[in-house]
């Protein structure tokens, strides 16, 4: 079955892995800005790092017959430098015109500090002003549900923000109810330890019907899998679902959102 | 969405729960053995124990939200206030 992957950091990974993902029916990705691994010390870096994500990625993919799409942000976990932050926010735009560029994101909180929800509220203004749909990472762990309600009231009382457009990944049984029952779509990451499993995941999608759902693999630098959308693929096979319920998971979900960004030019597989 | 007969959804994941329930139960009794050379668990170490004994607990309760119920319990808690305690305009 072709897929699309809405969330890994292709930077991350080998050549191999884009080899393997296109076996396993990846036809697109879309790959938000995140943390290196470590704090990055000036604005070049992240320009650097954009010009990986709108040049160099798109090329890589493309050899195997995977379209890749991108969003661009400072992340939360180097958004305690608020002085570097708004100097990379100031410099975003000169990307986004940039054939690939689907939005804002991985913008979120990660301690659920002051400075986090300053830059969290920073972006959402680059992406008013510029009309870009948004793309949301929530905390890890413990700070998960208390980051998640905080990011849902910033998104919330502000009556500019149109929740069609705004992706919150992450999701887990605790969060997923009050992110679709305000109207966002939600993201769930299949990761091994930290986040949710592909059994986990079939379950929220029975119980929520995967209306404006999706899932990815969020395959990074660190313990993650990202060939993790096909092992959910196979859980719903083997529970007996239809294929039409995890199509519209795993490929025309992700198409309805991306398709809110005027960037997105999706050819199918199977399209002149 | 129709759910599967419960008859099924237990059969097919009885090893995968006995093998975690195993790996659970194989945890506590090397944290106890350790215990029994050391003295005690440091406070906040003790505090951890605590939440996988409350969170033991839950899993015996009724419902169909107990996993919902097990994050709630690994998770700080929300202030609806938070923008003033924060001093986020």
């Amino acid at each position: 079955m072709d897929y699309i992957d809405p969330h890994i950091h292709m930077v991350s990974r080998t050549t191999d892995d884009y080899a393997t993902l296109a076996r396993m029916g990846c036809v697109a990705m879309s790959e938000p800005a995140f943390w290196a691994g470590y704090d990055r010390g000036s604005v070049d870096g992240f320009r650097d790092y954009f010009r990986q994500l709108t040049e160099t990625e798109p090329k890589r993919a493309a050899a195997y017959g995977i379209q890749h799409f991108t969003w661009l942000c400072i992340n939360a976990k180097e958004a305690e430098n608020v002085s570097l932050s708004r100097d990379v926010i100031a410099m975003i735009p000169e990307f986004l015109d940039a054939a690939n560029v689907l939005g804002i994101g991985e913008i979120g909180l990660n301690k659920n500090t002051r400075n986090e929800s300053i830059i969290f509220l920073e972006h959402l203004e680059l992406a008013i002003k510029h009309n870009q749909s948004i793309l949301i990472h929530t905390p890890h762990l413990e700070d998960k549900f208390q980051g998640t309600r905080m990011i849902l009231d910033m998104l919330s009382d502000d009556k500019r923000i149109d929740r069609t457009r705004v992706l919150v990944d992450h999701v887990e049984e605790h969060t997923i109810a009050e992110v679709l029952d305000r109207g966002f779509w939600a993201g769930m990451t299949l990761y091994p330890i930290t986040k949710c499993t592909p059994e986990r995941a079939a379950d929220m999608i029975e119980m929520t019907g995967g209306e404006r759902l999706l899932v990815n693999s969020a395959g990074d630098w660190g313990p993650s899998k990202p060939t993790a959308v096909p092992d959910l693929i196979f859980e719903l096979r083997r529970r007996g679902h239809r294929e039409s319920l995890i199509k519209k998971v795993v490929y025309d979900n992700p198409i309805e959102f991306f398709s809110q960004s005027s960037n997105f030019k999706f050819k199918p597989r199977d399209a002149s | 969405m129709t759910q599967r007969p419960a008859n099924i959804v237990l059969e097919e994941s009885f090893l995968d729960v006995r093998a975690k329930v195993l790996e659970i139960a194989a945890v506590l009794d090397r944290v106890d053995r350790s215990l029994q050379e050391d003295t005690t668990l440091d406070e906040d170490i003790s505090v951890r124990r605590d939440k996988i004994h409350d969170a033991i607990r839950l899993l015996l309760s009724e419902g169909t939200d107990r996993a919902e119920r097990v994050q709630l319990l690994f998770s700080r808690k929300y202030s609806p206030a938070w923008r003033s305690e924060l001093k986020v305009d």
